[in-house]
């Protein structure tokens, strides 16, 4: 049942300045709150990966700065292992959860559905600022964990127990803080769910008139489909973290066997298997990868197909694919765990799962060049960052086929090529998708534009950057180099690499400082950006028939009436080069 | 349009990276470590030209279609472009995951004539020990309660079992060259990791778990193992090494270990 898509609206325009900028129920509000929060937590996660770096190429060097953040942690200005090892597991959470889940989903998901679909909001406004401030608390909880005793935990973004669930005496930072890790990670998974209730009822009942789901944009497939994977995912993850809250709690032993003795104390747990954990994270683990990266895939099809001018090659082959992702990434968790002890016979099956969900993503990559072939590329920043996500998709998703082999995997598991893989599919990858939104948004969201100069140095400097970094990880990764070791003395075939690791060291800080051009960019613009009108693409969605930044109540009482599909562009005998949506002819 | 070049100079630089090898793997030390090598080989082959085709080919895509006040082509899509590519993936994808296959079955799966030398792992944060039967051929009984480390007994052996009296506890593993190994991979606290590069495998020793993981290794010498599944603050310096001898000294070598206990 589509539409009744006039429904009118509650404004907050008569309300005080809290109910209208921070608890607003404005979807575009709320959109900016979630884009907000994750700009702030890039920049947090990107000086946990900087202090990171500079510790594994100068482990012996003191830096005041360190002691005095942290006294324990540095003593001397010189970081423990234990601190390194927290600032790895923050790195590590904040990036997946608080930038890469929350800024395509919650940010531009939030901003632009209810606008791209015709509808006057989400479909339940009140829960989508739950859901925000839900994310937004379970940000501060994480990050008090750096405040407690003993500090923030230690055991990854992974958390596998029993190191997660035994507390402090398997380490500092296992205490109090893993104890706010979880209920982090649980709070986050409870907004999660909201907001995939919200989209998904969105999707299929807020469309307007004419929006069939084949006329939907590519952008509105890849959230409709995310918030489906949210919706299993997440599920599953909350019951792994309240297992393990009742393990590490109430003294259950869901994930802790028999025989424990940790640090030469005898626990008295029975029963329990750490694989089960292992089973429960990845089964959500995994399709992460996919809600981090579809809403991508989903911004880039349309951007390309802009400044191409050109419809996307393969509309519904697109759709198809995202569905076969979304429907695969079920089924191939066991790729994290070929060598976890599970059945050697499960890791060949799930091999061949893992192996057949790269054929979509294939697919949707050869849609993408033929999208760019015989158009008219006009290379905006935003089509910069579209066409560098579409190199860095290729070259981090090709070692996925090596390390979704077990026979190769028994090698590479746990070694920096697999950090080297997972930066650049799951990081840059939906990092420059997210980039390429905001440069393509901006104009619609603060109705300025950003600066083109500032832009393409920021891009070409950034795509440089993110392959001198982690194209080095590879061949570290190849000479067996184990991830998240604090430092690299104690090993001979350590110290030929040194070299690798400085270089990704200097490249990271490089890039990091770059990173900065585009806050600039962003703030400068958001104030002092010159006007933008109501299309300066040229684009043919809804959200650009709107004024910009669109009125509070979007299309008010005239929703529109949809006509066409959602890449009309360069049609034969049409009297210019695109036709909106709403656009009879 | 200064992108196309930016792609093209990427993909040559880093194809030739990968090329000079110059941070590889070690020398392999058994026929496994050789078949993976060539596995590897391919499959980076396969890869390597897919990534270079593709890279080239989006940086080429760029530049012939840059904006020069043409009209772009309308074009919706090719069914007949989408079957082809999807086959041709599909094969390619599914071809390389099957023909890897045949080496993880025979690491993991593949019965043995002969049973091997068994060998007890256990790890804990952050140390290795390793036991072997001894003369006898048999483990002694254990006990959680006697682990004692500082006593020389991490594998809490009892004292009165008479199959345990000659059980040898090392820090090292102490393997004769080409000789099939049993191990027997248990951890005591968290899971840790079993990984010899030279070896070209790993395997997570998870508590509760006794997991049985055979290893071969052809060519005497020493080699380091790494414990590589995050374990706490000390994961980074858990080292052992893997001492391949030839079986006249690991004889040698176990004799006067025994006589010594």
């Amino acid at each position: 049942m589509a539409a009744p898509a006039g429904r009118p609206k509650v404004t907050n325009m008569n309300h005080g300045f809290l109910r209208r900028y921070l608890f607003s129920t404005d979807h575009k509000t709320i959109g900016l709150q979630y884009i907000t929060l994750s700009i702030f937590a890039a920049f947090v996660g990107i000086a946990l990966s900087v202090l990171m770096r500079f510790h594994l190429v100068y482990p012996e060097s003191r830096w005041r700065l360190l002691e005095t953040l942290w006294p324990d942690g540095a003593p001397g200005g010189v970081m423990t292992p234990e601190l390194y090892l927290s600032l790895m597991t923050m790195h590590g959470t904040i990036m997946v959860f608080f930038l890469l889940t929350t800024v395509p989903q919650g940010g531009f998901g939030n901003y632009f559905l209810p606008l791209q679909i015709g509808a006057a909001d989400m479909a339940f406004p009140r829960l989508n600022m739950l859901s925000f401030w839900t994310t937004f608390l379970s940000f501060v909880v994480l990050c008090a964990a750096f405040f407690v005793e003993g500090g923030a935990p230690l055991a990854g973004w992974t958390a596998y127990p029993p190191l997660s669930a035994v507390g402090q005496i398997a380490g500092p930072g296992q205490g109090l803080g893993q104890t706010l890790w979880v209920l982090s990670i649980a709070l986050f998974c409870i907004a999660s769910l909201m907001g995939a209730i919200n989209f998904i009822t969105t999707t299929l009942e807020l469309r307007t008139r004419g929006m069939s789901l084949l006329r939907m944009p590519l952008t509105c497939w890849g959230w409709f489909t995310t918030a489906i994977i949210s919706l299993f995912a997440f599920g599953v993850l909350l019951a792994g973290g309240v297992l393990l809250l009742l393990d590490r709690e109430a003294g259950t032993s869901f994930f802790l066997p028999a025989g424990l003795m940790i640090n030469d104390k005898l626990l008295a747990n029975k029963g329990g298997s750490p694989l089960l954990f292992q089973h429960l994270f990845w089964f959500f683990g995994h399709p992460e990868v996919y809600i981090a990266i579809l809403p991508g895939m989903g911004a880039v099809s349309t951007i390309l197909a802009t400044f191409s001018r050109k419809p996307v090659f393969g509309y519904r082959a697109m759709i198809w694919a995202m569905l076969i992702i979304g429907f695969l990434s079920f089924v191939v968790w066991g790729h994290h765990m070929f060598i976890s002890g599970m059945s050697p016979y499960s890791s060949i099956a799930f091999s061949l799962l893992t192996v057949t969900v790269g054929v979509p993503s294939a697919i949707k990559t050869f849609n993408w060049l033929g999208t760019i072939w015989g158009g008219s590329l006009r290379l905006t920043t935003a089509m910069l960052f579209a066409l560098g996500f579409v190199s860095v998709f290729i070259s981090g998703g090709l070692t996925g086929l090596i390390l979704g082999q077990p026979a190769l995997d028994s090698y590479f598991h746990d070694t920096y090529f697999v950090v080297g893989h997972f930066h650049m599919i799951m990081g840059v990858a939906t990092v420059f998708a997210a980039f390429a939104a905001t440069f393509y948004w901006f104009p619609k969201m603060r109705g300025r534009m950003m600066n083109e100069t500032l832009g393409r140095i920021h891009f070409y400097l950034t795509f440089i950057g993110v392959y001198a970094i982690f194209i080095p990880m590879h061949f570290a990764g190849i000479a067996g180099n184990p991830r998240r070791y604090a430092d690299f003395a104690q090993f001979d075939f350590l110290k030929d690499l040194s070299f690798l690791h400085k270089a990704t060291t200097h490249a990271a800080f490089f890039t990091a400082a770059v990173q900065l051009l585009f806050l600039f960019n962003f703030l400068w613009s958001w104030w002092k950006g010159p006007k933008a009108g109501q299309n300066p693409w040229h684009a043919t969605t809804l959200e650009w028939t709107l004024p910009s930044p669109p009125p509070e109540e979007n299309f008010g009482h005239n929703p529109p009436q949809v006509h066409r599909g959602p890449y009309d562009y360069s049609l034969p005998g049409a009297p210019k080069d695109f036709l909106m949506q709403q656009e009879e002819r | 349009m200064l992108l196309p070049l930016v792609i093209w100079a990427t993909a040559v630089l880093v194809a030739a990276s990968f090329a000079i090898k110059r941070w590889w793997f070690p020398a392999p030390i058994n026929a496994h470590a050789a078949s993976f090598d060539s596995i590897f080989s391919v499959n980076l082959l396969i890869m390597g030209v897919i990534f270079f085709v593709a890279q080239a080919l989006l940086g080429w895509l760029i530049w012939k279609h840059r904006d020069r006040g043409q009209q772009a082509r309308h074009s919706e899509g090719s069914t007949r472009l989408e079957i082809l590519w999807t086959s041709i993936t599909l094969l390619l994808f599914v071809g390389a995951g099957l023909a890897s296959t045949g080496l993880w079955y025979e690491v993991h799966l593949s019965a043995l004539a002969d049973a091997g030398l068994k060998i007890e792992v256990a790890a804990k944060q952050f140390a290795w020990s390793f036991r072997y039967p001894g003369p006898d051929g048999k483990f002694g009984k254990t006990d959680i309660k006697l682990v004692n480390d500082a006593a020389g007994n991490p594998f809490g052996i009892v004292e009165n079992d008479p199959a345990g009296k000659d059980d040898i506890v090392s820090s090292a593993l102490r393997v004769p060259a080409g000789r099939h190994v049993q191990l027997l991979l248990q951890s005591r606290d968290v899971i840790h990791n079993f990984f010899v590069r030279e070896l070209r495998i790993k395997q997570d020793l998870v508590p509760g778990m006794t997991i049985p993981f055979r290893i071969r290794a052809d060519k005497p010498g020493e080699y380091e193992i790494a414990c590589s599944e995050l374990c706490g603050l000390g994961h980074h310096q858990m080292r052992s090494v893997l001492v391949v001898v030839s079986q006249q000294d690991y004889d040698t070598w176990l004799r006067r270990q025994a006589a010594q206990r």
